[in-house]
């Protein structure tokens, strides 16, 4: 998938990936996308909580090899 | 749809209890919420200039494990069932769980209480200090960060009285 900006949250810790990832969103313009790469296994039902209360739609979830993948389309 | 509103009254003034209100509200402000924090009594210590003598206490709590955050695997699993009568009397026992708990905080990517902090400030999270604990405590304005509001009980509730919620830790 082809998206806009990358945020590397690996390593980070709840809740640094969220506030990285609402930090870039803020510079981004609406309708682009945001790929996200964290190594919290908390992350991946927080980024679906972040996305339904933000309105941010989250296109895709994935996990491969320790690594989860989210991609976000700004609202 | 209006913006929802979190507020919370922070009164703990140790190392691990300063996570769950910083962790919250700059969670919530990232989340859209417009966020409050009133701090009194310990929780002032949360707002000090330098947060670095923050300490944690293993003494009176049974809940804390007691974990080495180095060494092989095998040594980082041993829980260090150290009585609270032994840790009471060995000096220096409180320091020694701080600097542990901080190497702790470091290896998993938890972020630092100033770094936690300052994102806060940074989303606009509110931060006010009971101004009648600042005295009791004999504390003065320069002691803390700057942006920060000094008030009292009925500065907190005008905000907390409109919330969605409100919570004291």
């Amino acid at each position: 998938m082809e998206f806009n900006r990358d945020l590397d949250a690996r390593g980070l810790n709840c809740p640094l990936p969220i506030l990285r990832t609402k930090k870039t969103l803020n510079e981004m313009a609406s309708g682009e996308i945001l790929r996200v790469v964290a190594t919290d296994p908390g992350s991946v039902k927080d980024f679906a909580a972040f996305a339904k209360q933000t309105g941010n739609e989250l296109l895709s979830s994935s996990e491969a090899g320790g690594e989860f993948t989210f991609y976000i389309k700004k609202k | 749809m209006d913006e929802k509103k979190l507020a919370i009254i922070a009164t703990k003034g140790t190392l691990d209890w300063a996570y769950p209100p910083f962790i919250l509200a700059s969670t919530a402000a990232a989340l859209g919420y417009e966020t409050q924090i009133f701090f009194t009594f310990y929780g002032l210590q949360l707002l000090k200039k330098d947060v670095s003598d923050l300490k944690v206490s293993p003494l009176g709590n049974p809940g804390m494990p007691m974990k080495m955050p180095f060494g092989p695997k095998w040594f980082r699993d041993i829980n260090w069932n150290i009585p609270n009568a032994i840790q009471a009397i060995v000096p220096g026992f409180e320091s020694l769980a701080t600097t542990l708990m901080k190497q702790t905080i470091k290896n998993n990517g938890v972020a630092t209480i100033p770094e936690l902090r300052s994102l806060c400030q940074e989303a606009d999270v509110k931060f006010i200090a009971c101004q009648m604990t600042v005295e009791l405590f004999g504390f003065s304005h320069d002691d803390f960060i700057p942006g920060i509001e000094f008030g009292g009980a009925a500065t907190f509730f005008e905000f907390a009285g409109e919330t969605d919620i409100c919570l004291f830790i």
